[in-house]
């Protein structure tokens, strides 16, 4: 049996309807779960959707297309509903925690419909032109999720992972060679460290969470540049403490915003600077951590200084001149005067609407689902690890690998390969 | 001068060569092998086993399509071991020291038993391409040889040159010279050409080697045969003899890398991480203070010994101080110097699935000439190849091995997807489905496959039969009775107090559920043989594992079994990255699941490829 998918059909962000497709073998019993009774074939009728525990996501049209002469050859469901982003995401996070379901990648549906032959010429020229336009928004996803806030740990993950699979290669593959009588032994360690990973990753932020929280933009400076004045004048409210004096945020302060319909949150990070002071250090360090995990960062430096160190400027971010009101020259941004900060603004937006095209609502989802399955397979491999043939060990990390393809990029044999030429001396 | 028809011509008589010329064969078409001398058809170039982890399954394999390789080896083996038995039957390889001589002979003794192979001593320097096809063959004594299809399987010949410290010629291996007339057409027709290396280490004579002071290693006392049809060894079993290299060892290498052809910048090529040179494992592992090598006999009346594990390009007068520091080596003699050989390799993504390349129709390549190293490795692309240029010869379709089905469907998508970077050699992890392709299963597997190709006779096809009629009726036997836990575990077989009632089959899953068990707990399977439940276990012990990827395996066939026409143009396509543009213009995927494989490939660009192939398809039959 194949997979059931599903995704937003129409564009991401405020919109008066939005469309959510689900193809495949488990689509009509999803709809149940949501909708209770399902609606005749092919008409459309208005359900309310609700949560397991009862509570309402929304009144929706459902339709229900019986395969094979839907879109794709398979059960389809259709539901439209308020195109609220918060609408939006709920109903993709109950759709996710369904048992046989997960959020479509990029081209499925278009490809299922594709195999079944349920297109003519005409509609498969016009996918043309979509896919190609699809691949790209692809291509920045990918490119978001590995320079975004997974970045260092997914690397971790995979070289731990990597390194666990290559040494139960190697006591299969060479077994007749040299090797260490104890070359299993550092493999629990490995796995278990990925696994305790995954789990905190999982208790911290629910798919749901995630799918709330939108995009992170940090404010990053020396102390004393005006950050929490202008994190003020962004708030319109005194969301910070703010004085003269230099490391007066000891900690990091969230204003959420809405930009052009995107969920943003806006850092105001304590000032970077080396420190004798305990509880300012403590603040520094929790500022550079965040700062760098954030989806994009916004530097205020005076011209001619240095960014902050400890906080890499990644592609995307914003260096602005702080404190404008004080400059002759103009330009920059001031908090105090409220110069400058409704270009900052639409700097922002302008930055993040094209990432969140790409890296839809879907794909944190499809994050949190391909941990959750990692974690399962690495607990199995674990459980295993001193009773069972190393082969199927072997086969549950693999398993894992799997899931994480699309947070670490595909694993190819040869990587694992790779490690266990390069550690241990093999032919006779 | 005209020589005569046939409809296969095979070009080299190693391991590739002569299982592709026998496959040909034994589907009925006339071949003719040509090779420099009959003598040497069957020879083992390098070490003197055939088997192993991987290699092993491929052996199988190739058996199960009614090759002739292990049916060689079980002829020629004198010291058979199953490799990782103690892990499950995925992980086991068998193996065999075999002796080089029986082996030669043993495999020339099929060519001569099969009406339809010709040998043909001479040297191939040409090939005859007519209306854009592989038609024929030139030879050095000018004779014109014409056939439907050509298989190429020239080893290591292609431009090979041997190396021994600063010195070097041209030779396809010591004793033998290389076919640079050939190279030079190869290099002709645009294909993509490398150069990898390889090595051997110096023969010793057993004669001067102190066994008496070294420790062994003994053959298995129940041996397990590389062939399905074997039942039991040939001739007697030896011990091999385990010695260690010392910190003296190590100081001559160290002291006198630069006068190695391979340290001393004297190769170029790429060679095997998991073959390397002893100069290799000195440098590269420097804090290992002792290599193990084992002294392999090569054969039962043979005077010379395969010192496995210092594969070697140092000076002959080096590789003699360096033998001698060893214990038992004291006085060793060396017979002949180790070497080390680069040679051109054809980038396997030029080939088809099937093994043909792709620019010119006709010819197949098989064998190292394809980028791979050892003996199965050859032996598998060579039962393909042969079986394609038959049927090519005969204007039949060319077959393809799915990853899904066989270890050397695994290598062959490997190579002509991935290309590669070093020597190719089998490893059971290359197959993401090592659980089902296992070495025991795989004559049910192949067989079948076999029998529809037309290359199995009639006494594999008897045997065969009868081994499924016995499985199935096994089957049924275990399959019709059932035990609750409780009883289970009255048995000593541990499964869950879950209240389901289990198959004897399925008890096979669980702790305790061993063969001798549930015979003994069950009279009415008496009549049943030991090794045909023993089998029905093997499948047993997976089956959780098995159902799980029974949803991938059909995921892959489906994609496999959408075939991208030849006329899709990438390079004006759009939507492609430049990166996948390129790959996919290099590898020029047949059909989706191929796709799929190349690294950086993303689901979005296989349903782009998806629309393009609806699109050329609909703009021919437009």
């Amino acid at each position: 049996m194949i997979d059931t998918i599903f995704a937003q059909a129409t564009a991401p962000g405020r919109a008066a309807v939005a469309v959510i497709r689900v193809s495949g073998p488990s689509a009509f019993a999803a709809l149940e779960r949501l909708a209770g009774r399902r609606p005749p074939d092919r008409v459309a009728s208005v359900r309310w959707l609700r949560e397991p525990d009862g509570s309402v996501i929304d009144q929706a049209l459902a339709l229900c297309f019986p395969g094979p002469g839907s879109f794709t050859g398979e059960d389809v469901v259709e539901l439209q509903v308020h195109g609220s982003p918060a609408v939006m995401r709920g109903l993709l996070a109950a759709l996710g925690e369904m048992p046989g379901l997960r959020a479509a990648e990029a081209g499925e549906f278009s490809r299922r419909a594709l195999m079944n032959a349920r297109l003519d010429l005409a509609q498969v020229e016009g996918l043309g032109d979509l896919l190609a336009a699809e691949t790209g928004a692809q291509l920045r996803q990918a490119a978001t999720l590995m320079s975004g806030a997974y970045s260092a740990r997914t690397g971790m993950w995979r070289e731990a992972l990597v390194g666990a699979l290559a040494l139960i290669e190697a006591s299969i593959d060479f077994a007749d060679d040299d090797l260490p009588d104890d070359v299993l032994a550092p493999v629990a360690g490995m796995l278990g460290g990925v696994l305790a990973d995954l789990r905190a990753e999982l208790r911290g932020r629910s798919a749901a969470e995630r799918l709330r929280e939108g995009f992170e933009v940090a404010l990053v400076g020396a102390p004393n540049t005006g950050k929490s004045t202008l994190l003020n004048a962004i708030a319109g409210r005194e969301v910070a403490i703010t004085s003269e004096r230099a490391g007066t945020t000891r900690d990091v302060l969230e204003v959420r915003l809405d930009l052009r319909g995107l969920p943003v949150t806006l850092l105001d990070m304590a000032g970077v600077r080396a420190t004798d002071d305990e509880i300012e250090r403590i603040g520094v360090d929790r500022a550079v951590a965040r700062a760098a995990a954030a989806d994009m960062r916004v530097f205020l430096v005076e011209p001619g200084e240095d960014a902050p160190s400890g906080i890499a400027r990644q592609e995307g971010d914003l260096l602005l001149r702080p404190k404008a009101d004080l400059s002759p020259h103009g330009g920059g941004v001031s908090g105090l005067t409220g110069a400058g900060v409704p270009e900052l603004l639409r700097a922002i937006a302008d930055e993040l609407e094209p990432r969140a095209q790409g890296a839809s609502s879907t794909s944190h989802l499809r994050q949190a689902q391909a941990i959750t399955a990692a974690a399962l397979a690495i607990e199995t491999a674990l459980a295993g690890l001193d009773r069972i043939e190393s082969e199927l060990v072997a086969e549950d990390v693999r398993t894992a690998l799997r899931s994480l393809d699309f947070l670490i990029g595909k694993v190819d044999v040869e990587a694992v390969l790779d490690v266990i030429f390069r550690d241990f001396c093999l032919g006779k | 001068m005209k020589h005569h028809d046939y409809d296969v011509i095979v070009v080299g008589g190693g391991h590739a060569g002569t299982e592709a010329a026998l496959v040909a064969a034994r589907m009925g078409a006339r071949v003719v092998l040509v090779t420099h001398r009959f003598d040497r058809i069957g020879e083992m170039s390098c070490n003197p086993a055939i088997g192993g982890l991987g290699k092993g399954h491929i052996v199988r394999e190739v058996d199960a399509l009614d090759g002739v390789m292990g049916r060689a080896a079980d002829a020629a083996g004198i010291q058979f071991r199953l490799l990782n038995r103690k892990k499950g039957p995925a992980a086991q390889g068998p193996r065999t020291q075999a002796d080089r001589a029986l082996y030669r002979a043993a495999i020339q003794g099929f060519i001569r038993a099969e009406r339809n192979v010709e040998v043909l001593e001479d040297e191939v320097v040409d090939l005859i391409v007519e209306a854009g096809a592989a038609r024929g063959v030139r030879t050095l004594s000018d004779l014109a040889v014409r056939a439907g299809s050509v298989v190429l399987t020239t080893g290591t010949f292609l431009r090979g040159r041997i190396h021994i410290g600063e010195e070097s010629w041209p030779a396809g291996r010591v004793g033998d010279p290389a076919a640079e007339r050939l190279a030079q057409r190869v290099a002709d027709l645009a294909l993509p050409l490398g150069r990898l290396k390889t090595g051997t280490p110096p023969r010793l004579r057993r004669d001067s080697i102190d066994w008496g002071v070294l420790e062994t290693q003994l053959a298995d006392m129940d041996p397990t045969m590389l062939s399905f049809l074997s039942k039991a060894p040939s001739v007697s079993q030896i011990a091999c003899g385990v010695t260690h290299t010392t910190e003296r060892t190590h100081e001559i290498i160290r002291a006198n890398l630069q006068r190695s052809a391979v340290h001393g910048g004297h190769i170029g090529g790429s060679g095997p991480r998991y073959c390397p040179s002893i100069e290799d494992k000195v440098v590269r592992f420097a804090e290992k203070a002792s290599h193990q090598i084992f002294l392999e006999p090569e054969g039962l009346s043979d005077d010379t010994i395969y010192p496995n594990g210092i594969s070697t390009s140092l000076p002959a007068d080096v590789q003699l101080a360096m033998v001698r520091t060893m214990q038992g080596l004291e006085n060793a003699e060396i017979v002949r110097p180790g070497y080390a050989i680069e040679y051109d390799y054809v980038d396997p993504r030029a080939l088809e699935a099937t093994l043909a390349v792709k620019v010119l129709p006709g010819l197949y390549l098989a064998g190292q000439i394809n980028g791979t190293t050892g003996y199965e490795e050859a032996a598998g692309q060579g039962v393909l190849a042969g079986i394609n240029a038959a049927r090519w010869a005969r204007s039949q379709a060319g077959i393809t091995l799915s990853r899904s089905e066989s270890v050397i469907g695994v290598m062959i998508d490997d190579l002509v997807t991935k290309g590669v970077t070093e020597p190719y050699r089998m490893f059971t992890s290359r197959a993401e489905y090592r659980l089902r392709l296992r070495a025991d299963n795989a004559d049910q597997r192949l067989t079948p496959v076999g029998l529809d190709l037309g290359c199995v006779g009639g006494s594999r096809r008897e045997a065969f039969l009868s081994k499924i009629n016995d499985l199935n009726a096994a089957e049924a036997a275990l399959l019709a009775i059932s035990v609750t836990p409780s009883e289970a575990s009255a048995l000593g077989i541990e499964v869950n107090a879950d209240g389901i009632r289990r198959t004897a089959l399925d008890l096979f899953a669980f702790t305790g559920g061993s063969v001798e068990a549930v015979r003994a707990a069950f009279p009415e399977l008496a009549t049943h043989e030991p090794a045909v439940i023993e089998q029905l276990k093997r499948q047993a012990t997976y089956a959780p594992y098995l159902e799980r990827q029974r949803v991938q395996v059909a995921q892959m066939r489906r994609d496999e079994a959408v075939r991208l026409p030849d006329s899709l143009d990438y390079e004006s396509m759009p939507g492609l990255s430049n990166e996948l543009r390129e790959k996919l213009t290099q590898v020029r995927p047949t059909t989706l699941g191929q796709a799929g494989r190349i690294e950086g490939m993303n689901p979005a660009t296989l349903a782009l490829l998806l629309v393009r192939m609806r699109q050329a398809a609909a703009g021919r039959t437009a």
